[in-house]
């Protein structure tokens, strides 16, 4: 692709979308349809609130989301996020009841997940076991603490908490809440740190091929683990938002989110086996997600399954369609 | 001291020596702490004990390991098993749950066969997206994960759906000649699996697709159609499954039955020494993976240990014996200890010196 010279470049025409944009147009294109049938169909969708909404409630997920896209830019899969994510709120939750400073437990929560996440990422570098078994370890160890640290839920009443939690910041007659400026703030730095940075770089040519990359001199080991701790960091963060979310932290919360996460970063347009994605592509997919669940919750009549069953459409028709662009490529 | 150890080589080496070992240690265990624990008596006519218990209850584990074995070894993975599971449950359920009397067996066995023909159709599916289409296995299952639960959710309405119907039952907890019926179904299960891969050429077409599909098309082999049928294997494993899971509860969850079934499979096929990355597969090292998965449930039950921090110890099994089996892992842990090298890298590098 590289060594296309500029001038055929320059031939082709303004409205050729380059091949690797196009699952992330189609998940943009979908979502304004989405959305332009929700409000088509609802008079109060159309309200701005809606879709700040979507935001909030789906702040944490969004940050869990670009930690996955990293993982599986790289050609891996990190299935302990919902895990690590209850953990950090568990954690939290538990030593904030205990008294300790909030700007400590702070620091303490957002250092177990990077944690978990460095030794996976070590594990699966020094010793080759597939991510998908190593991480498959990590979420039944952090679902295990959290029982071992409550089996019931703990409820967090603690000033710094609650006033994160209920802030709500104005912007006109609508408002956002502190998560979704902390989520914007973890997509921005994400997005730069992907595109710009030399292990975003590394991150993009592991995935390619991790064969080339190491012949070319890339840290693919460090990559590698770097990736792990970054969906760590990712899920810590994501585990905080969520704590502020439901001010309590529960030994059985955000079961199953590995899921919705690795279902967002499909939709988003990046491709499992690594190596093609963007991070405003998964913002795009957790949108699908969240309007898709805002759609269900509009029309009232319809059961919380049929979420379940429209993504599983989406992600075919999804799937399919990077197939399709895969072959067109060939 | 190096004649032991060369003797024991051909023991210590064998791929089933480390979960073996690893399952002994569990029973053990188990016993120390409970003296009875290996006890197993006659009642009624029936063979009771924990050790029978363990069996019974791994049965519908073994079954869906022995369908995710095969997958395994085309390179792929089923992450829908647990779906399949849930699917076929509801709708067995919900035909026996419409029937005037739910104990004819006709009713039942309409029933089982409705069921267990979706549960094709859905391994068609699964597999038709891997071979025909060509979308890696962990996401083309993915989809059917994630919606097989919403479908069997709609099937139960959202409802669990309870039955009464003693033939049904029978699948999950009656007894056929002393032994529970459902270590019986999972017997036969694994010996017609077994018989099918490894008496005839199949096992060894379905290791060499997974080991190089193209090279096996290229061969001669039908390697997509080998695909589709490991994957209908699978399903049709996770139906029967299915059937004892729902049967032993009598009722139908569609958002419980089969919850992480899939994880369990594949730790339990990882377990049992078969590679994820294809090629090869060993039934009887799935089996006692899917064993050694169930007694370390039971045993943390009968311990009194709240069965969520059980994943805790799962976590510690499944890095101990993926970190033992790994040879990056051996070579590392050979290397620290130069003075006392295991025989077996010897006979190596003695092969590897007579071609050069």
């Amino acid at each position: 692709m590289t060594t296309t010279p500029l001038a055929v470049r320059a031939d082709r025409a303004w409205w050729r979308v380059p091949q690797r944009h196009v699952p992330v147009l189609a998940t943009f294109v979908l979502l304004l349809v989405m959305y332009g049938v929700g409000v088509s169909q609802y008079r109060a969708f159309s309200n701005i609130q809606v879709v700040f909404n979507i935001f909030i409630d789906n702040g944490f997920l969004l940050v869990v989301a670009v930690g996955m896209t990293f993982v599986i830019l790289t050609g891996g899969i990190d299935l302990s996020v919902g895990s690590v994510v209850a953990m950090t709120a568990m954690v939290s939750a538990s030593l904030l009841r205990d008294g300790v400073n909030p700007a400590l437990v702070l620091v303490v929560a957002l250092l177990i997940g990077p944690t978990l996440g460095f030794a996976m990422g070590c594990v699966i570098h020094f010793f080759d076991i597939q991510p998908f078994i190593v991480t498959l370890a990590g979420m039944f160890f952090a679902r295990g603490m959290c029982t071992w640290i409550s089996s019931t839920s703990i409820p967090i009443t603690e000033g710094f908490w609650t006033s994160a939690a209920q802030e709500r910041i104005r912007i006109g007659e609508n408002f956002v809440s502190v998560s979704v400026l902390i989520a914007l703030a973890v997509v921005g730095v994400a997005a730069f740190t992907l595109a710009y940075t030399r292990l975003g770089r590394n991150v993009y040519a592991i995935g390619g091929n991790p064969q080339s990359a190491l012949l070319m001199g890339l840290p693919v080991g460090r990559t590698k683990i770097a990736v792990y701790t970054i969906s760590g960091l990712c899920s810590a963060v994501g585990g905080i938002l969520l704590s502020f979310y439901t001010l309590s932290g529960a030994p059985l919360i955000a079961v199953g989110m590995e899921l919705d996460v690795i279902a967002a970063v499909v939709i988003g347009g990046t491709l499992l086996t690594g190596g093609s994605g963007y991070v405003f592509g998964t913002v795009l997919g957790v949108l699908v997600l969240g309007v898709i669940q805002t759609l269900i919750t509009f029309d009232g009549t319809l059961s919380s399954w049929w979420t379940k069953i429209v993504i599983g459409a989406l992600l075919f028709a999804f799937i399919l369609l990077q197939r399709l662009v895969g072959i067109r490529k060939k | 001291m190096s004649t032991v150890k060369a003797r024991l080589a051909p023991v210590t080496g064998h791929r089933l020596f480390w979960p073996l070992v690893m399952l002994v240690v569990l029973l053990v265990a188990n016993t120390v702490y409970r003296p009875s624990f290996l006890s197993v008596e006659l009642k009624n006519g029936h063979l009771y004990g924990s050790l029978i218990d363990i069996v019974r209850l791994s049965a519908p584990l073994i079954l869906v390991a022995l369908g995710m074995s095969l997958v395994i070894a085309t390179g792929g993975i089923d992450l829908s098993v647990g779906s399949v599971v849930a699917v076929s449950g509801a709708v067995a359920c919900l035909w026996i749950s419409e029937q005037p009397d739910q104990n004819s067996l006709g009713g039942v066995f309409t029933a089982l066969a409705i069921a267990f023909g979706l549960a094709l159709v859905l391994g068609v599916w699964n597999g038709v997206l891997v071979a025909v289409i060509g979308i890696q296995p962990i996401i083309a299952t993915l989809i059917l994960m994630v919606a097989g639960r919403g479908l069997a959710q709609l099937i139960t309405s959202g409802q669990i759906i309870t039955i009464n119907s003693e033939p049904y039952k029978t699948i999950g907890v009656g007894h056929l000649l002393t032994l529970p019926f459902a270590i019986i179904i999972a017997l036969v299960v694994a010996v017609i699996v077994a018989v099918l891969t490894r008496r005839t050429a199949l096992g060894m077409i379905i290791e060499s697709v997974g080991g190089n599909a193209e090279a096996s098309r290229l061969a001669g082999i039908r390697s997509r159609r080998i695909t589709l049928l490991v994957y209908v294997v699978s399903a049709a494993c996770a139906a029967i499954a299915g059937f004892m899971m729902t049967a032993n509860v009598s009722s139908a969850d569609g958002n419980a039955a089969g919850l992480w079934v899939e994880l369990d499979a594949i730790l339990a096929v990882v377990i049992g020494g078969t590679s994820l990355a294809g090629g090869r597969f060993y039934l009887s090292g799935t089996i006692v993976g899917a064993l050694i998965i169930q007694t370390l449930t039971t045993s943390v039950y009968a311990m009194n240990i709240d069965p969520q921090t059980a994943l805790l110890f799962k976590a510690v099994v499944v890095i101990a014996v993926c970190l033992i089996q790994a040879p990056a892992f051996r070579a590392r842990f050979r290397r620290k200890r130069p003075l006392a090298p295991p025989p077996a890298p010897t006979a190596e590098k003695q092969k590897e010196q007579v071609p050069a």
